[in-house]
């Protein structure tokens, strides 16, 4: 067949092309990861080391960026009234983690807005106006991780978390891995953001 | 050799295999759908099962039972169409009998863990033995294991077979995919505190897989079916699939980036993911194309009637479902307001149904047609093919409508809760009382029902079509 003369319509050529396009776009891939993993490790510009949860966190509008940031005070404002140092912190937002793991928090909520749709965004929940005045707010998502069922407020909706079983001490590290993450630069996800403590940065 | 009658003797080796495998894979599908119905009707019912059957449990086994019945019925796929490619039997088959034991009986004991167990203590133990707890992977740690053990005998099975027998242009890509598709689920079997990384290689599990290897893997099958369905010439075909690989991972690869706008990670994603996953929707056009061109060149005359007709709802729900509601959404200026709203429901629903359900069920034709001994299925069927038809009808109809009504509320959401609401908790469910967003739901809830009776109806189907068929000759074509 004449048309199989054609370099572009050849078998061969589009094997080839195939092997070097996919080499090439993991090369790319991984030169990228590198980069990548090496600006999101915590204690980065991006992913604050763990001990953030002994400052104030809030969520500020950058002009320069034009979205919001969070901004971690110099000044201490620690988790629960006790300061923690890198190690106790890592241990305690570990703990926090492992519980959302286990408790699959994440087939109803959304984290860096990935999982379900079923309940609100955890982003930010840290910083969420709901909480009121950041002066009862630990003491509220306690009550709130403890009894959901009671201290429901879902607008009608209908919708209320169900009781989990979470102990007091299981609360607080949950708290204080919602508390980090909500530190953490997501280029201004999610948008819009009703802060607690807002302004400009 | 039995004709009418399901006889394994039809059936080479793989293809014995491959019929377990089908099997399982349509009893998952049977339970996705259900829970699927069940977690939709929660959005509407919240006190439904409240403190029993909790929404994140249903959406865990809706979502898993999705991921297991299709990998079951790519296996299987593999398997049902290795002899004919490779031209010798299958190298290690007691191995892909065990693998395919141990597979199910770890299925079975992660939805029973999931089902009445639900949720352990923030331990180590409970990742390891009860839910892992991260969305589509959610299997324990152990079972990961079991995974990947079942995924090296299949992938050995794949290799082997076809270096000693004759390798095409299929088998080959098959079986690079396969090494991709084995090596990435590693990516996703280890525990960070750090969520940003925790989700970096989680998506290189979830997209490299989806938006990769597993189109890659559909197109070695899309292939083998022109070639089976049609008697379509192999030489064209296999240079449409190594065009297809060369799009497939030119664009996939980096629309990684299109996860990575708002998990922690910098900036330049934004220009990566934007661009690369725009690009993504062109493979699938190559797709399209193909499957078109074929199907009208051979005036659409195949031996396997329905099996041709999913293959073609797989082009276009893999180009619409992949494609259209994928790049709608994919660029950071729009999925800021749209990221982990009912828009991702709406792509995922039709994405996963048009780019994957539509081509194993296409395969499950091909098996129960063999099973009885190689009978016609085409449009003179005796009782004029009335189910399979009207199966296709309810499943397509069922799925876009539920797409649609998801997007709908996914536009209402990603306006009211993301652009007005600022995306708080009070935002959260301002979105969700309003009534166009709970008419969305409702109507998914109907589109839910209509996708379930297309079941039912598709599974009568398969075990009845071809009983009372004449054998079909040897000629591929008629």
């Amino acid at each position: 067949m004449n048309k199989n003369k054609i370099w572009w319509s050849s078998e061969q050529f589009w094997k080839k092309t195939a092997i070097w396009v996919t080499a090439l776009m993991f090369v790319i891939l991984i030169f990228l990861s590198f980069d990548t993993i090496n600006k999101i490790t915590v204690g980065s510009n991006r992913v604050p080391s763990y001990s953030v949860i002994n400052k104030q966190i809030s969520y500020k509008f950058d002009t320069k960026r034009n979205f919001q940031v969070p901004v971690i005070s110099e000044q201490d404002s620690p988790l629960f009234g006790k300061k923690l140092t890198e190690e106790q912190a890592e241990k305690l937002v570990t703990h926090g983690k492992k519980i959302v793991q286990g408790r699959n928090c994440m087939n109803c909520h959304t984290l860096l807005g990935n999982g379900a749709y079923y309940a609100p965004d955890l982003t930010k929940a840290w910083l969420d106006k709901a909480w009121g005045d950041e002066k009862y707010r630990e003491q509220l998502m306690i009550n709130f991780l403890m009894e959901p069922e009671k201290n429901a407020r879902t607008f009608g909706s209908g919708r209320k978390m169900p009781n989990l079983n979470i102990s007091k001490q299981e609360a607080q590290a949950i708290i204080a891995f919602l508390k980090w993450m909500s530190s953490i630069d997501t280029n201004g996800f999610p948008y819009n953001f009703n802060a607690i403590s807002q302004g400009e940065k | 050799m039995t004709i009418n009658q399901f006889n394994t003797q039809n059936l080479n080796v793989g293809q014995k295999l491959a019929i377990k495998y089908f099997s399982v894979a349509v009893v998952l599908f049977a339970a996705q759908i259900l829970f699927g119905l069940i977690a939709g009707l929660q959005y509407l019912q919240p006190d439904l099962f409240y403190g029993v059957l909790d929404f994140n449990v249903n959406r865990t086994v809706h979502i898993n039972a999705m991921i297991i019945w299709m990998l079951y019925g790519f296996i299987g796929a593999s398997y049902w169409l290795l002899e004919d490619e490779t031209g010798i039997s299958i190298v290690g088959i007691k191995w892909g009998h065990f693998s395919f034991w141990l597979l199910t009986v770890a299925v079975i004991i992660v939805v029973l863990v999931y089902l009445f167990i639900q949720w352990g203590p923030g331990t180590d133990a409970t990742i390891w033995f009860i839910n892992e707890g991260r969305e589509y992977i959610e299997a324990p740690r152990l079972a990961d294991i079991g995974i990947v053990i079942c995924m090296l005998i299949f992938f050995y099975n794949v290799a082997a077979t076809v270096s000693k027998g004759k390798v095409t242009g299929i088998t080959g890509v098959l079986t690079l995919d396969l090494v991709a598709l084995a090596g990435l689920y590693l990516a996703g079997m280890f525990y960070t505190t750090n969520i940003s990384l925790d989700q970096f290689w989680w998506w290189w599990v979830i997209h490299l897989w989806v938006e990769a290897t597993w189109e890659v893997l559909v197109g070695c099958i899309m292939a083998w079916g022109l070639i089976t369905t049609l008697g379509a010439s192999r030489k064209i075909v296999t240079t449409w699939l190594y065009i297809e690989v060369a799009l497939m991972f030119g664009a996939g690869i980096l629309g990684l980036g299109h996860h990575y706008f708002w998990i922690g990670t910098p900036e330049y994603w934004f220009t990566v993911g934007g661009l690369f996953s725009a690009l993504e929707p062109i493979p699938l056009v190559a797709m399209v194309v193909h499957a078109v061109y074929d199907s009208g060149k051979h005036g659409f005359k195949s031996n396997n009637h329905p099996a041709m007709a999913w293959l073609i709802a797989h082009a276009f729900g893999n180009f619409f479902g992949a494609g259209v509601w994928g790049f709608m959404h994919t660029l950071p200026q729009i999925n800021l307001y749209t990221h982990g709203t009912q828009w991702t429901a709406s792509h995922g629903h039709l994405a996963f149904f048009g780019a994957y359900a539509t081509i194993i069920i296409a395969m499950f034709y091909f098996a129960v047609q063999k099973w009885r001994g190689g009978v016609t299925i085409r449009g003179d069927l005796v009782d004029s093919g009335w189910k399979w038809k009207w199966s296709l009808a309810l499943l397509n109809i069922g799925v876009m409508g539920m797409t649609i009504a998801l997007l709908i509320s996914g536009y209402e959401q990603s306006q009211i809760e993301r652009a007005i609401g600022g995306s708080t908790w009070l935002g959260y469910f301002q979105a969700q009382i309003h009534p166009w967003f709970v008419e969305g739901l409702v109507w998914r809830q109907i589109m839910g029902y209509i996708t379930a009776l297309g079941f039912i109806l598709l599974v009568w189907d398969l075990l009845t079509i071809g009983k009372k068929e004449p054998l079909e000759l040897e000629s591929k074509v008629a």
